[in-house]
């Protein structure tokens, strides 16, 4: 992605000269640049996510304690693999990435809005990931990432590990809100000449959808870990009931922000399938307004469903009814997309490349996910699915399956285009099916061993859990495969420097990104694009 | 290609098939002698019931899961069909539809059916597993850093601790990670009022084939009901993530006949004087609320940390 041999000169042009290395990369205030390291830092912290997945499945592969020392090192590693995985590579590739290379391309500006405060986002995200990596070998924190109190004071969690990723949190927080900020003005502000709200690209309307819930959601996270900081270091006692405080409050502030988070981290992909499937199909997407108003839809009420995760924290049985009521709402426009998606396929002229292949395996694959978290939004049912692999099984399809699929379609979508390179469609197959067969190998029996009833963040299980757990791990190694298979994939990118054409993908592809070059020039247009 | 696609739908969808007539298998019948309430190797279920609302949160799993298997097979089919039909060998020309309004509103409407068909039992499900209406016995539940610790209000409240057993001193039978020393005991057939409170950080009692599960959080006290209609034992796990050893603290119920709970109650009495197990944690001496907003107030009048 770092397209080194991207200062191609293109000869004509006085403005497209790229500056020297280190003011392009470290005080860059180009989107493309920005989003190139967004989506490095992405596959670097992919790195260590998957590498504490690997070793948490070796760990579960068998009954018994094998690797891990004890209970809190176990701790430590299920947290930090959430923690990298939400914060530092699922968000960063989204919406750092794919946002910023591709956001104002699509509605034709120059820019964003603020190509300075742009840079300092990203910049925020280092140090942000090197106090969390960091936290790792001082104590590291062993809450679980949902950090709930009194569990994350200092009294059980002492040392400076869960400080560090706490005040880790605090500047990928920053960032994102920042990143939100210069989004929203960006999209409100900065479309070409007829680019109205209702000819916006749909990964555009998700984009902003996503800034809105992160501005919103984000600052609710800041305070309570602020107030979590605090109760940890200076004595206060928002969350201790022997200072007055309450424990319970903390899991609201947090599922306040936690639960649109969830939709911060699948919108993007939402809009990234949805130009996958209708360039591929060769057909214009079907529903276009109410895909568009679907995510509104899903962004408003994904405010309102938070103590979903709460049915068991003792709210009482009518605010459960209503959560209860309002999630299984989400269905209806997750839906109206997953029909809309269909329906844009129907009567296409498909054809099947790697991003296709990723997009519709998201399709099906949300859809197992989603229907699943209808099931767990019954608090009649969760009473004993809560807390579950059941969950862990849900979570997983609609993020390792549906938002890192939407990742992997964006990445084989867009990386001609930002790279300069075609990727191998052979080699990008072989991953398709690799990642899709070891991802359900994975998470498919976890169902099986939630419904049974084992509980999640255990290194060590009744027997009778054992043979799913060995399923799953297996499935799990053959992902690990994949995804050392798609860093080879990227390396043959970059080896064998196949020249990708301005538009590779044919009359079914409509949006402004296919009418420059690839990669479009340092700036991309010198004129504003007018939209008919 | 697109026949390895097809292929792995169907293989997909035959997989969700069989698991669904798998799921549909009801449980056992009951054979005489003590039943047992834990995981299956290899099972895909819910844990079979052996109260009335673990009956109940079974019989609504039923509905469940056989709609989402429904809508994800209606989901995949559509899928393959189109991959098959509509790829771009078969279908050179795309159409350009990219309206059609009657559909539209079906796909808006019709979810919404299905989930009123969902919501209904459910909510009528959620107020019958909220309290028992009239309770025999009342029994506190304590998590503890990494125990359990359970009080009798009813019978003189008596306390005592449930520690797991290790590995190397399980019993023939005992199942490893499962199995405690003292057993939580209840008579078969009662409504049991349980009352959780917490000690020093959140834990959850869940006892799945009861159908129960509520946390135990310092500083507050919550209210839930469970029963068992079957003699036998009905084993859980703590179920929130409290430290390095929330992996080893399970939960076993023990279902007795009444007149043999009530000859526990009275050698309990005894054995667990005044709360002061031999178990009890010399080591934990980190301050807690747990004595204040414990529900009861201990009969001896001792003033419990």
């Amino acid at each position: 992605m770092a397209h080194a041999a991207h200062d191609t000169h293109h000869g004509h042009d006085d403005h497209n000269h790229a500056p020297g290395f280190v003011t392009r990369w470290f005080f860059s205030t180009n989107h493309k640049d920005i989003g190139s390291l967004y989506i490095i830092f992405a596959v670097v912290a992919a790195f260590l996510g998957v590498g504490l997945s690997m070793l948490m499945r070796l760990e579960l592969q068998a009954p018994g304690m094998q690797f891990f020392a004890d209970g809190q090192m176990w701790n430590v590693a299920v947290t930090a693999h959430g923690i990298l995985m939400v914060f530092y590579v699922v968000m960063p590739a989204l919406i750092g990435g794919f946002g910023n290379w591709f956001v104002p391309i699509m509605i034709g500006a120059p820019d964003m809005a603020f190509p300075r405060l742009n840079n300092i986002s990203f910049w925020l995200l280092v140090p942000a990931l090197g106090l969390t990596v960091a936290s790792l070998f001082v104590g590291g924190t062993g809450t679980g990432w949902t950090l709930y109190p009194p569990l994350s004071d200092s009294q059980y969690q002492g040392g400076p590990g869960l400080d560090m990723a706490l005040f880790g949190l605090h500047l990928a927080g920053a960032s994102s809100i920042l990143g939100a900020a210069n989004f929203i003005t960006t999209i409100f502000n900065m479309r070409a000449p007829g680019m109205t709200l209702h000819k916006m690209p749909l990964f555009v309307w998700a984009m902003l959808v996503t800034a809105f819930l992160l501005l919103l959601s984000v600052p609710v996270l800041g305070g309570a870990i602020t107030m979590l900081i605090t109760d940890r270091n200076f004595g206060t006692a928002f969350f201790k009931p022997e200072g007055g405080g309450d424990p319970v409050l903390f899991q609201h502030l947090f599922w306040f922000f936690g639960h649109p988070e969830v939709y911060i981290m699948i919108l993007p992909a939402f809009g990234i399938v949805s130009h996958i499937l209708s360039t591929f199909s060769r057909k214009p997407i079907f529903g276009y307004l109410g895909m568009a108003y679907a995510m509104v839809a899903i962004g408003v009420v994904g405010f309102v469903v938070w103590a979903h995760h709460m049915f068991t924290s003792g709210i009482s049985v009518d605010t459960r009814a209503y959560f209860m009521a309002a999630t299984m709402i989400i269905a209806v426009p997750t839906g109206i997309k997953i029909f809309s998606w269909i329906a844009t396929m129907w009567g296409g002229s498909i054809s099947f490349k790697t991003p296709m292949l990723f997009a519709v395996g998201f399709v099906f694959l949300f859809t197992v996910g989603g229907v699943t978290g209808v099931k767990l939004a019954n608090a009649s049912v969760d009473v004993i699915l809560h807390n579950t692999y059941y969950v862990i099984a849900h979570f997983h399809y609609v993020l390792s399956l549906g938002a890192v699929f939407g990742i992997y379609a964006g990445f084989y979508y867009w990386i001609g285009k930002m790279s300069g390179y075609q990727y191998s469609e052979t080699l990008g197959k072989i991953h398709f099916w690799l990642t899709f067969a070891g991802v359900n190998l994975t998470f498919f029996p976890m169902h099986f061993l939630g419904a049974q009833g084992m509980p999640r963040r255990y290194p060590d299980y009744p027997d009778a859990f054992a043979g799913w757990n060995l399923v799953a791990s297996l499935g799990a190694y053959l992902s690990g495969i994949s995804f050392l298979f798609f860093i080879y994939v990227v390396v043959d990118l970059y080896l064998k420097k196949r020249a990708a054409a301005a538009n590779p993908w044919g009359e079914g592809a409509t949006t402004l990104e296919w009418q420059v070059s690839s990669p479009p020039p340092f700036h991309t247009f010198d004129e504003l694009p007018r939209i008919r | 290609m697109r026949r390895i696609l097809s292929t792995a739908l169907a293989l997909a969808l035959g997989g969700m098939v069989t698991g669904g007539t798998a799921f549909a298998q009801s449980p056992p019948p009951a054979p005489g002698g003590e039943a047992i309430g834990a995981p299956v190797p290899w099972g895909i279920d819910l844990q079979d019931p052996f109260g009335p609302i673990q009956a109940a949160i079974y019989d609504f799993n039923q509905l469940v899961l056989w709609i989402i298997v429904g809508i994800t097979i209606f989901v995949a089919g559509l899928l393959a069909w189109v991959i098959w039909r509509y790829n771009a060998d078969r279908n050179p020309v795309p159409s350009r539809v990219s309206h059609n309004t009657t559909l539209e509103i079906a796909w808006t409407v019709v979810p919404v059916l299905i989930l009123l068909v969902i919501a209904i039992p459910s909510f009528r499900l959620i107020y019958y597993e909220d309290r028992a209406r009239d309770p025999e016995l009342t029994i506190n539940v304590q998590g503890r850093q990494w125990y359990w610790h359970y009080g009798y209000p009813d019978n003189g409240n008596f306390t005592f601790d449930s520690y797991p057993i290790p590995e190397g001193e399980l019993r023939p039978g005992q199942p490893r990670n499962l199995a405690v020393d003292n057993p939580l005991v209840i008579p078969v057939g009662a409504d049991i009022r349980v009352l959780t409170t917490g000690h020093d950080v959140i834990h959850s009692f869940f006892v799945p084939s009861l159908g129960v599960q509520k946390y135990t959080i310092p500083g507050r006290t919550m209210e839930t009901w469970m029963r068992a209609d079957r003699e036998g034992t009905f084993y859980g796990q703590c179920n929130q993530i409290c430290g390095n050893n929330h992996w080893f603290m399970p939960i076993a119920v023990r279902a007795v006949p009444r007149a043999e709970f009530d000859a526990w109650v009275a050698q309990a009495r005894t054995r667990f004087a005044e709360g002061k197990a031999p178990g009890w944690p010399e080591r934990d001496q980190t301050t807690s609320v747990a004595s204040i907003t414990e529900p009861t107030v201990d009969s001896s009048g001792e003033v419990r940390r």
